[in-house]
């Protein structure tokens, strides 16, 4: 029998590990905000359950340990031996935490436990009673004295029911020894007509002898699964020097004793515990679990499709100018088939958004005890399906508004009250699909941008002049620009350092745009609108001698020509333009990917000013071909990374385009700038 | 070989197991709770169950109780999957039906042997 790998089920635990965290937390979440379902105690209860077995089977003992004692806790609260209150599922959280980060650590090959891991499964192991040491399941020492056991077994006549076979027992016990039957009898209780007679029912009992130098225990374990189900009796042959006392002492032999604590392992304490969002990293370019509807839709389309090829195929085997509008039909079909099946396809990458949503109720619930707020979370349009990738990606900027809008946007509830608001402020995260995008909005009812502070901040950081007037929308975007926070005034809640320029170019690397509306004393609105997936984008294709460019749609801010007296050369040949009320720098797309045949003459081409965190260029083309739909295809993956190019897609005659990246090309412009 | 029918909501446990008894050359049919489970034993003569205890929707033990009101499961071999620390889930799961039980967290190989064992 060859040895199993059980290493390709480690993926799947850590998975399911993972989701099965993330379902105790929601049902501590729950049980903290006062429900009193009992399936809410079950479903911890199971999450923890499921990942010591796991843990135990694939061998990280470390992490088994420590779901050990949690379960053992928990297996309490489930027996109603203890009851819930918020210093226990505090405590229960954080071990939520740092099973986190200790499967995060398994996967990676590191050590799981340290010191912080090994002090929570203390303050566990202190708080569960009676966590007496699990008794080793020791087989009692073979007695070489004994030569054998004397066995009477009398089958209960349910005995056959339970699935289990005297049969099967004996022959377990011939491999243990010599055996011999003595005697085989008919109880006195079965029935004595045939027709009573069930042949479900077993009314045979048989006395045995099993000769050799056996373990007690060996033959105990044989009947370990019949026990209640027969009468037994073990007795020595021999005049051994130990009786055993009990008639039937049944040990399961077949345990491997239950996984020993771990000695605390020496890691180091000040290692950093890695946050959450790595284990999500780790998890990238990971399975998707696919619901059985749109594997059956998708399966349904090909059948389909099948049946249009088979039509075509015959109107083109027998071709016939009086079949021309069977073959115009058919090709409609065929069109009709291939959205239909994109469709279809695409949506097989698009995960409900509510499992990114699901990490909020924790997440306001530490801040509201840091902050001293009360805040009520509602959360909209969870089942509102995003692709995965951008899925995976949205979780932080998301994190980041969601805290700010508690941190800087709700008051506390002495200012709330003054202002005649309700105590509890309400944040309301929603998800839904305007158009071709997907909108996620978070809303608060606190007192709105500060724009006096706002306008302040921004003079004191250059962004715009003292007494500059600035209209609402302005301030609006103020917040959005670099250089607006710093990481000197971020507070670790407002996290890491990260701006909302941050946000913001997290969420356009997503081909996406976020916005904010305010309205002082009633609360803020940060909306955010990704596309449906990455797959496609939507692109203006553009012309560059015989090249063809694709240039995102998004990112357009206008198309222009230019005459001649427009632009201005500044000292090392660059070359920019007054573009409203500011010169942006010409970057020729002929010069930066060397394209041959193209026009050189500013003013017989055309300028497409694009826009990336807040910086322009104008990128010189020869002309504007249309606006079309773009299915990505990574250049990375055929060729190798070009700078200011993203990606490439198939044009309808066959040929290649590249998708210009604009972020990239914009930086390829600016350092032309700076070098001028 | 055997017609088995393996039961546990965990997919990389479900997984291990049906792996190593397609391997010794089983034929295995997976279903993720016990409720999935029913449904696939109506439509299929199973020679053997294995089964976890702790399932969302049915459990192990309410499994066991309503395969053996089915007349094709009466005297059909049911493995309860379980773990050291809940010796009365084993009582309970005899008491359902249960034809004896193997402890997590098992190796392939004991799994096997297991298996055999109820086999033959």
């Amino acid at each position: 029998m060859g040895a199993v790998d059980l290493t390709q089920f480690h993926k799947t635990f850590f998975e399911e590990s993972l989701e099965g965290l993330d379902a105790m937390e929601a049902a501590l979440l729950a049980l903290d905000s006062g429900s009193t379902d009992h399936e809410l105690v079950h479903t911890i209860f199971r999450a923890a359950h499921s990942i010591k077995g796991g843990a135990a089977t694939f061998g990280f003992a470390e992490v088994a340990a420590f779901t050990h004692v949690a379960e053992s806790l928990l297996e309490e609260v489930r027996s109603e031996r203890r009851g819930v209150d918020g210093e226990l599922i505090d405590l229960l959280l954080r071990s939520v935490d740092c099973l986190r980060a200790m499967l995060d650590h398994t996967s990676h090959g590191l050590p799981a436990a340290d010191a912080d891991s090994e002090a929570l499964r203390g303050e566990l192991v202190r708080l569960v009673s009676g966590e007496a040491a699990p008794a080793p399941a020791a087989a009692t020492p073979a007695a070489a004295s004994v030569d054998g056991w004397a066995i009477r077994f009398v089958a209960l006549p349910h005995l056959l029911q339970t699935g289990n076979d005297p049969l099967r027992l004996f022959r377990e016990l011939q491999q243990l020894g010599q055996l011999d039957v003595c005697r085989a009898f008919v109880v006195d209780a079965a029935p004595t007509q045939l027709a009573e007679l069930d042949p479900g029912q077993c009314w045979l009992g048989w006395e045995l002898r099993l000769h050799g130098a056996v373990a007690r225990a060996e033959v105990a374990a044989v009947f370990d699964w019949v026990e209640g189900d027969c009468e037994l009796t073990i007795e020595p042959i021999a005049a051994a020097p130990v009786a055993p006392a009990a008639p039937v002492g049944v040990a399961p032999t077949l345990v491997a004793p239950p996984v020993a604590a771990p000695a605390a392992s020496p890691a180091p304490a000040s290692a950093p515990r890695p946050v959450r969002e790595t284990a999500a990293a780790s998890s990238e370019g990971s399975s998707i679990r696919v619901g059985i509807d749109k594997v059956d839709a998708l399966i349904n389309m090909m059948g389909e499709l099948v049946i249009t090829q088979s039509m075509l195929s015959d109107i083109g085997e027998h071709f016939h100018l009086s079949q021309l509008e069977r073959l115009r039909e058919g090709l409609l079909q065929l069109e009709r088939n291939t959205r239909e099946l994109q469709e279809s396809v695409m949506r097989i990458r698009m995960l409900p958004i509510g499992s990114v949503f699901n990490r909020f109720p924790r997440l306001v619930r530490d801040l509201e005890r840091k902050l001293g707020k009360q805040v009520k979370l509602e959360l909209h349009g969870e089942h509102t399906e995003l692709d995965k990738t951008v899925l995976e990606k949205i979780g932080d900027p998301l994190v980041h508004l969601v805290r700010n809008a508690i941190d800087h946007g709700l008051e506390s509830p002495e200012q709330r009250r003054a202002a005649g608001k309700n105590e509890t402020g309400t944040l309301r995260l929603d998800a839904y699909h305007e158009g071709g995008n997907i909108v996620v909005q978070i809303s608060d009812d606190g007192a709105g941008l500060n724009r006096a502070a706002i306008v302040a901040k921004a003079e004191q950081r250059g962004l715009i002049r003292p007494g500059q007037e600035v209209d609402d929308a302005e301030v609006a975007e103020l917040i959005f620009q670099p250089g607006f926070s710093t990481a000197a005034q971020a507070t670790d809640l407002s996290g890491r350092g990260v701006g909302m320029d941050v946000v913001r170019r997290n969420v356009r690397d997503l081909g996406g745009s976020v916005g904010v509306r305010s309205q002082s004393g009633k609360g803020s609105v940060f909306t955010i609108a990704l596309p449906l997936t990455l797959a496609i984008i939507d692109g203006l294709v553009t012309a560059v001698g015989e090249e063809r460019y694709i240039v995102p749609l998004i990112s357009i801010v206008e198309s222009l020509r230019l005459r001649p007296e427009m632009v201005r050369k500044i000292a090392g040949g660059g070359e920019v333009f007054h573009f409203r009320n500011e010169y942006l720098p010409i970057m020729r797309l002929h010069r930066a990917f060397g394209c041959n045949a193209a026009i050189t003459e500013i003013e017989r081409g055309i300028v497409v000013v694009v826009e990336e965190e807040g910086r322009r260029v104008g990128l010189l083309v020869d002309d504007l071909l249309g606006q079309q739909q773009a299915v990505v295809k990574s250049l990375e993956a055929h060729y190798q990374r070009v700078q200011g190019i993203s990606g490439a897609t198939i044009l309808s005659d066959g040929s290649v385009a590249l998708i210009v990246d604009v972020c990239g090309v914009v930086r390829l412009g600016q350092r032309g700038k700076a070098a001028a | 070989m055997a017609k088995i029918l393996a039961v546990d909501d965990s997919a990389s446990m479900r997984g291990m197991v049906a792996f190593t008894l397609r391997g010794a050359g089983h034929e295995v049919t997976e279903a993720e709770n016990g409720q999935l489970a029913l449904d696939a034993a109506r439509g299929g003569a199973f020679e053997l169950v294995l089964a976890d205890v702790n399932m969302p929707v049915m459990d192990g033990i309410a499994m066991v109780r309503q395969l053996r009101a089915l007349d094709a499961y009466k005297g059909v071999p049911i493995l309860m999957l379980t773990t050291e620390s809940h010796t009365e889930k084993k009582m309970e799961g005899k008491a359902a039906g249960a034809t004896g039980w193997l402890v997590k967290p098992f190796d392939p190989e004991q799994l096997l042997a297991t298996v055999k064992r109820v086999l033959g």
